[in-house]
């Protein structure tokens, strides 16, 4: 058997479905292999592409995504998706052509040093020296992917070592010394955790991306209506938790819901569970939650006191935590009155409703939102860009389902919604999705529009036009972080492209989008539709996102108009 | 507050292990004031001894981002009172007369070291030691003018029967 066909045999075994990429001189011989049936090969137009693809896939599907690309810069074009992914704790694996192992370390053509770029920012890398290592490369690449904390891992395979016949072995356990996740929570730790959660007369919980990576939503909403807690999300939190619930506040963090960054700094008992504490979450740490215990819940204890001093650590898989704790609290059969701090929690949604400006038929970001929310089913899956559009999508739009909100949480991707909205719909093509976009990021992936077309993936892109870099815009319209000149310096795009005309010229349907109206039937259809749509949806240059915490400020800091 | 802390770790003995812990204490801004790697009483696995420099919290953060990486069998701090540390140092010397030779294998004598290599105007001397030992040596030598030092950076074992021994 030669190294490439042991490379698909293995990737058979390990159930994948569809390989994202783009083929070059070092990996033809694995080409020449696909042939249209199983894995399944989708050819994008740009490797960076292919690995958010793979991301956006994991993401909807909870299994592993994988891409591939040639050496060089094949290769190096997916450092930002993988470099996505990881931040994201996203399991993907990438597979990379290497030039032969005779000229490795030669500066061959399209030689690059794939593994030294790509360790920073991998869980593992591998660059398998013998074909009859492949087998065992590839079972032990998928599982340190999507075990534990996920996260990326890099097969760079030299191109004779793909044409290389070997009798092969194909391993069906996976045995690491030196890696070894902790599932299980400490009893000790669960009945401490018990008791500060027990006692809170201020409940909150904090919940983070880990909840929907351990399929723990369930068991969150459950402990949740035990401890009459109000639940916040993180940014890679948000679908975790019924967004129409009573018992939701919203997201935390720079561009969070007034409630949860308000009721954050009342709560006297904090489970943070799944979430890292970024510093786009917390805000200035030395007066995050002042008044609280902190309960933290995470499967990878490099985070635990990382950020954020807590005082119970947990270092476990999330529902198996909540779990425990939930036992361990309806064991001992105390329920703590807590009708004061609902009212609390009432009241100040009531006061954030009531101070709403009324804009109805307006077409604003809030407007389109709140309108394609109404158009989709539940089950729908959202991607969205980086910048304005992300943070109304955080603050807007209602998510109803864990692994319907996709979006690039730690690296801050500009360029990943639409591709990843390709990705999920790959994973699920039974529900829409939908790419919420900014003008600046949808330019950056564009190009995979081709791929959308010809590989039959029907998405919904809506653009919120404002034919600008918005967010940075917006920080240099109030002066902060730095804009001491509020002036704009090189945010504005100009009126380009025409987006209608754009997609049109990939043989996607674009629409221009004049009223709420208008939007909600062109959404309706496109929806439904067997060919992507782009929607051009015009905006005030002007508009902000509030509320607004200053990078490096407190969270008391808020800004809200 | 910054302090000394002597890391032990035993990690698999394969090409590209020390890059990947080079490189997360590098990405991770913490500092590295030495570090040694050989091999173990078992073949497919090495020792590294790494001295670092930090708070509590920075070291304590630097130790699990070691258990994370996925080479990395085993991690452990090693307490100065529980453990043995010694650093090797050559030192090649200026010779300048025959007093100068006589001084410097006197002190040699003293610091339990060795001559290892003799010049016509220099001399090559090997001390073991703690570190601080060996400061104390090249210290004094630099009154006859010292040429070059390589230092190996400590290794150490802890003390009686504690150990790192990874069970087969």
């Amino acid at each position: 058997m030669l190294g490439s066909e042991a490379l698909l045999e293995a990737l058979r075994r390990e159930k994948v479905e569809v390989i994202f990429g783009i083929p070059g001189g070092a990996t033809i011989p694995i080409y020449d292999l696909l042939d249209g049936t199983s894995p399944r090969h989708i050819l994008v137009r740009h490797e960076q592409c292919a690995g958010h693809m793979a991301d956006g896939y994991a993401r909807a599907s909870g299994k592993v995504g994988v891409c591939m690309a040639t050496s060089g810069p094949g290769a190096t074009n997916l450092v930002t998706a993988i470099t996505n992914a990881y931040m994201d704790s996203s399991p993907v694996v990438a597979i990379t052509g290497q030039v032969p192992r005779a000229t490795i370390g030669k500066d061959a053509f399209q030689e690059a040093d794939i593994v030294g770029i790509m360790t920073p920012v991998t869980k593992y890398t591998y660059q398998p020296r013998r074909a009859t290592d492949i087998p065992r490369v590839v079972k032990e690449a998928f599982y340190i992917a999507s075990t534990g904390r996920p996260g990326p891992v890099l097969i760079d395979i030299p191109k004779d070592v793909q044409m290389e016949a070997a009798s092969m072995e194909f391993p069906s356990e996976v045995e690491l010394r030196g890696y070894r996740p902790t599932y299980e929570p400490h009893p000790l730790q669960v009945k401490k955790a018990a008791d500060i959660l027990s006692q809170a007369e201020r409940p909150m919980i904090l919940s983070g991306g880990g909840i929907i990576i351990s399929r723990a939503s369930e068991e969150l909403l459950a402990l949740a209506e035990l401890l009459s807690a109000p639940v916040g999300t993180t940014l890679m939190g948000k679908g975790s938790f019924p967004e129409n619930h009573p018992l939701w506040l919203g997201g935390l963090g720079m561009h969070g819901a007034r409630e949860a960054n308000i009721l954050v700094l009342e709560a006297d008992a904090l489970l943070a569970v799944g979430t890292r504490f970024s510093d786009r979450t917390t805000g200035r740490l030395d007066e995050f939650c002042p008044d609280a215990k902190i309960i933290h819940v995470d499967v990878d204890s490099a985070e635990i006191r990382k950020n954020a001093k807590v005082d119970i650590p947990i270092v476990a898989d999330a529902r198996r935590t909540l779990e425990a704790i939930r036992v361990e609290l309806v064991r001992r059969a105390e329920k703590k009155e807590r009708s004061a701090w609902l009212r609390r929690v009432e009241e100040l949604r009531r006061q954030v409703a009531s101070e709403i400006k009324n804009n109805d038929g307006a077409v604003n970001p809030r407007n389109i939102i709140s309108g394609l929310r109404a158009v989709l089913p539940e089950d729908a899956i959202v991607t969205t860009e980086v910048g304005q559009n992300q943070m109304w999508a955080y603050l807007h739009f209602r998510v109803l389902k864990p692994r319907t909100y996709i979006t690039s949480g730690g690296l801050g991707t500009m360029g990943f919604g639409f591709p990843a909205a390709l990705g999920a719909k790959v994973a699920r093509p039974t529900v829409p999705v939908v790419d919420i976009a900014g003008d600046g990021s949808f330019i950056m992936t564009e190009q995979d529009l081709a791929t959308s077309v010809v590989e039959n993936i029907p998405v919904t892109v809506v653009v919120l036009n404002n034919h600008m870099l918005g967010m940075v815009a917006q920080w240099q319209r109030l002066g902060v972080g730095g804009a001491r000149s509020k002036r704009y310096s090189a945010v504005e795009l100009g009126n380009v492209p025409d987006f209608v005309k754009l997609a049109e010229a990939y043989g996607a349907r674009g629409v221009s989008i004049r009223t709420l109206d208008e939007f909600r039937e062109a959404a309706r259809e496109a929806i439904k539709s067997d060919v992507t749509t782009v929607m051009d949806v015009p905006i005030a240059p002007e508009e902000n996102v509030f509320p607004l915490v200053p990078a490096g400020a407190a969270l008391r800091d808020m800004m809200w108009e | 507050m910054s302090e000394s802390y002597v890391i032990a770790a035993i990690v698999e003995h394969k090409p590209g292990v020390l890059y990947r812990v080079s490189n997360m204490f590098r990405r991770r801004d913490f500092n590295i004031e030495s570090i040694s790697v050989g091999p173990t009483e078992s073949p497919d696995l090495a020792r590294m001894t790494i001295a670092v420099r930090g708070s509590e919290a920075q070291v304590e953060q630097a130790i699990k981002q070691l258990q994370k990486l996925i080479d990395v069998v085993k991690v452990s701090i090693l307490p100065p009172n529980e453990t043995v540390v010694r650093e090797l140092a050559l030192v090649k010397v200026h010779t300048a007369d025959a007093r100068a030779r006589s001084d410097i294998v006197h002190y040699v004598d003293i610091f339990r070291g060795r001559v290892v290599d003799v010049g016509h105007d220099s001399m090559t001397t090997e001390i073991t030691g703690t570190s601080d030992k060996i400061d104390a040596f090249i210290e004094l030598m630099k009154g006859f003018g010292v040429r070059e030092v390589a230092r190996t950076g400590i290794t150490a074992l802890s003390r009686g029967l504690k150990s790192l021994r990874v069970e087969e």
